[in-house]
């Protein structure tokens, strides 16, 4: 419904925005000159046409609007599905699907097999002249035993009487199949489709990707046909045409294969005799049979095929054209979607998930998204205030009593403040996949900043600095930083020390970089100028030096935060217990596509949102960048 | 008496290759207080050189200048310098900049602000307090950097072609202020610059200085700074004397030239 109406909106989006963009280009005056970059302006409405065009696209190839047009479709085509793929293995009998009937192909290629190997037997240095003669036999027994499959002398009434019956049943399949009444169920198996489809989820719903029970009549008849072709199928390939002639040959090259196998120790003999064996086994489970005794079957095939096909009707028109590249394809009882529809998922059971999700009750592996808890300050203090206070603080701690208890003094009463043991209200703090996240991005980067800014300022400016430090920090650097993880995550842990330890390696270069080259940068007149206003060293780096290198060291932040945040994913891919990165990890094991997506969306949304953000900051604190 | 005495002043520069280039030899002169001694010559002839040294940005590889008696070691607040261009601090205001010399010897703010409004008043920048200095012309750039100097109470006022950068009819208003300023403040200036012009009119004492090695080649005494504080500098131009003068120099600056590169067709 709401898939529908945005479907349409959006056409309309385009189809204005493209007029509209049309007649501006007729009346823009700075499009008289081909070249201008005044051309390249504006255009709101060309972002309307690229992201309607976008979503156009992400509804059309999720199948989202066939979903939302024919919300039965995918049901019938999976009834559909079915009845192909019981005729599947019919069909491959017969140039149906093949060029070839199914028996000609198998006698040429084995033909083909037996000369290849009388050849090889023949020229094998290896083998004795009496082997040879023995395996040549039963390989020209094995070639003259095929005749007695394909002569219709030697073909059983049994085998006769069976393929008419089976023929007989297609026909009347064929004749009842368009007919209103079809099928005729019973009240029982009437009964049990209903009893399933009550039970039966929505297409797209969680771990259900089609619902394989027929919701519709049509559906239906698919359904039922498709049980009567798989027992005719499955009666079909149970029938072997070992008539009396064949039995007789195949015994006796059987018996000779065995005569000569018996005692015969590992070496080449064992190998071609086995060899041999496989293939007379070959010939023995293929359905080969004369050359025109199923002719009769593969008409009626041929003329189901084609009622099945007319009875589909606009399903087919469908299915070609709001089922691009894919369709829904059954095996056994089960259908799936294949093609892109699968791995892409539909925009409206994708934001259903996500809605899903965002509710802290519900989350990912039972920890919310974004959302907060209550946390006592006792613990926040405990974690920030360092033990050791308590054990400078004079006195000594608390020996218990003889009654079995303990009295607290001053000392005692410090270490449970510094612990945090203590009674005390409670603040809500952001808790979630998102926000651990985020966190680690932050901490990771300040700390880099923190410590790369003033040390790339030092080493900008100091030959022993630079010196000193250069070695270290190009080593590292250049190695990519996924590479440090295996090693930091068994050093620091797999929870936040380990990754935030990684992001502060990754920040720490840039912004050393950056700062370093910020600091080299700087006019010598500025610095000059300064010298002569009689500014301390101190003075310089913190009035001249500093405020010269910020526009590099925000540029270099602008480069960290996205370095960072590429790390971060990769890192909580490799380990972890939290983190969109994390999510998308245990997405992809089940295959939950709706699920990578919604990561994918907030790792670009955060992403976007980082460097929203610095940009904004750039602009308020360096608005004479370029203008010195 | 604070006066520049400058003793055998030599400067050798070793480039890498091992090549040495005698930037300046043996220059020697005094400069009385008060007085304004322009330096002009072909480039490459040491004129920047003598500056910095002066400054106390380079060390002298022999010989001395001293201000007042004391040998210069370093730079110091009673050197000031304006530069060419690009020496303000553009992340601060024109307020910011010009104070600068008071905040760093953390002078009361007070009284920073009321001197800061005075010299601002003096160079023509009233009302321009607050502006960014990136937003200011070039011009105004240099009133800037010129109150930024002058509010330190400098002895001595080096000027390192300060007006070099600017268009014609900004020069010439510029050139007035230097003058008023050097009037109302009597301080000591070099001011050293490539226009022949400039250094006649500013210059109450001009040096020609010629290259390689980098040396003083002629010493003039000139009335015209001193007229043009009464008269109309554009008058002063059309001078006779003035302009023979010009011509003189300008026919010397252009041997030396020819010396260096080879005379052309």
């Amino acid at each position: 419904m709401i898939t529908g109406f945005i479907t349409f909106f959006t056409i309309f989006a385009v189809v204005g925005a493209i007029l509209y963009g049309r007649k501006l280009i007729k009346t823009e005056k700075t499009d008289a000159v081909f070249g201008n970059p005044e051309r390249a302006k504006g255009g709101m409405h060309w972002v309307v046409v690229g992201s309607s065009f976008l979503l156009l696209s992400w509804l059309y190839y999720s199948w989202d609007i066939a979903k939302s047009f024919y919300p039965k479709s995918a049901n019938e085509l999976c009834q559909v599905a079915k009845v192909n793929e019981s005729l599947l293995s019919l069909k491959y009998l017969f140039p149906i699907v093949e060029r070839q009937h199914k028996s000609t192909a198998i006698i040429k290629r084995e033909n083909i097999n037996i000369e290849d190997k009388i050849i090889l037997i023949q020229n094998d240095p290896n083998l004795k002249d009496q082997d040879k003669k023995i395996f040549v036999n039963i390989l020209r027994d094995t070639k003259l035993m095929i005749p007695s499959l394909t002569d219709e002398r030697y073909l059983e009434d049994d085998i006769k009487n069976i393929i008419n019956e089976l023929t007989i049943r297609l026909n009347l399949l064929t004749e009842n199949f368009p007919k209103n009444s079809y099928p005729n169920l019973t009240e029982e198996e009437e009964n049990e489709i209903n009893e399933g489809l009550k039970k039966q989820l929505g297409w797209g719903a969680t771990g259900m990707e089609v619902p394989p029970l027929p919701e519709s009549k049509r559906g239906l008849k698919f359904h039922a046909a498709a049980a009567e072709l798989n027992s005719i199928s499955d009666e079909f390939f149970e029938m072997r045409n070992h008539n009396p002639e064949y039995l007789r040959q195949s015994e006796a090259i059987f018996g000779e294969i065995k005569e000569y196998m018996d005692g015969l120790g590992d070496g080449l003999e064992l190998d071609y005799i086995k060899d041999i064996k496989k293939l007379v086994r070959r010939i023995e489970y293929a359905s080969i049979f004369p050359p025109r005794t199923l002719d009769e079957l593969e008409n009626a095939i041929r003329a189901f095929d084609k009622v099945q096909n007319n009875e589909q009707g606009n399903l087919r028109t469908i299915d070609i054209i709001l089922f691009p590249a894919g369709t829904i394809v059954a095996s056994g009882p089960q259908c799936s979607e294949a093609g892109p529809g699968r791995w892409l998922p539909k925009p409206s059971d994708t934001f259903r998930i996500f809605g899903e999700m965002l509710k802290p009750s519900v989350g990912y592996k039972m920890i919310p998204m974004l959302w907060y808890e209550m946390m006592g300050v006792n613990r926040i203090v405990g974690f920030i205030l360092p033990d050791w206070i308590a054990d400078i603080m004079p006195g000594k701690y608390p020996v218990h009593n003889q009654d079995g208890t303990v009295d607290p003094n001053f000392k005692s009463r410090m270490l449970d403040i510094v612990t945090g043991e203590f009674e005390a209200f409670k603040i809500p703090v952001p808790t979630g996949h998102i926000w651990d996240s985020f966190l680690r991005v932050f901490l990771g980067l300040s700390l880099g900043i923190i410590f790369g800014v003033p040390l790339g300022l030092f080493m900008g400016l100091n030959r022993f600095a630079k010196g000193f430090f250069d070695p270290m920090v190009e080593l590292y650097r250049p190695v990519p930083p996924l590479a440090w993880a295996p090693l930091i995550i068994t050093v620091f842990g797999i929870d936040n020390v380990g990754k935030v330890f990684l992001l502060f390696m990754v920040s720490f270069s840039i912004m050393i970089i950056s700062a370093r080259a910020g600091a080299s940068g700087t006019q010598l007149s500025k610095i000059h100028a300064a010298h002569s206003l009689g500014a301390s060293r101190w003075q310089i780096i913190r009035e001249v030096i500093f405020p010269n290198s910020l526009p590099e060291i925000l540029t270099g932040i602008r480069v960290a935060v996205g370095m960072c945040w590429g790390t971060l994913v990769a890192a909580e891919f490799l380990a972890g217990t939290t983190g969109i990165g994390f999510v998308e990890n245990v997405a992809r094991k089940y295959m939950q596509y709706e699920v990578i997506w919604i990561t994918i969306f907030v790792m670009g949304m955060l992403g976007l949102l980082f460097d929203l953000t610095i940009r904004k900051i750039i602009d308020k604190t360096i608005p004479w960048r370029g203008k010195g | 008496m604070s006066n520049l005495v400058s003793q055998k002043v030599n400067m050798i520069f070793k480039s890498l290759k091992g090549e040495t280039v005698h930037a300046l030899k043996d220059i020697s002169f005094t400069l009385k207080k008060g007085e304004l001694l322009t330096v002009l010559g072909p480039s490459g002839c040491g004129k920047t050189t003598l500056l910095n040294i002066a400054a106390g940005f380079l060390r002298p590889t022999s010989g001395s200048i001293n201000l007042g008696g004391k040998e210069i070691n370093g730079p110091g607040v009673e050197r000031g310098m304006v530069f060419q261009q690009g020496a303000l601090f553009e992340w601060l205001t024109v307020n910011e900049n010009v104070n600068f010399g008071l905040r760093m010897k953390k002078e009361d703010p007070i009284k920073t602000a009321k001197k800061v409004e005075e010299w601002l008043d003096i160079v023509g920048l009233k009302g321009f307090g607050n502006t960014p200095t990136y937003q200011l012309s070039g011009g105004m750039q240099q009133r800037v950097a010129l109150a930024r100097c002058l509010i330190n109470d400098p002895d001595l006022i080096l000027m390192d072609e300060p007006l070099g950068a600017l268009d014609a009819l900004t020069r010439e208003k510029m050139q007035s202020l230097v003058l008023k300023i050097w009037k109302e403040t009597g301080k000591t200036i070099i001011l050293i610059t490539h226009s022949v012009e400039e250094a006649l009119l500013l210059g109450e004492r001009v040096y020609v200085m010629a290259p390689r090695p980098g040396r003083i080649h002629k010493e003039y005494n000139l009335p015209f700074a001193s007229r043009g504080l009464k008269e109309d500098l554009r008058e002063i131009k059309n001078d006779k004397e003035f302009v023979s003068k010009r011509e003189e120099i300008l026919t010397m600056i252009w041997d030396m030239e020819e010396e260096i590169m080879g005379k052309e067709i």
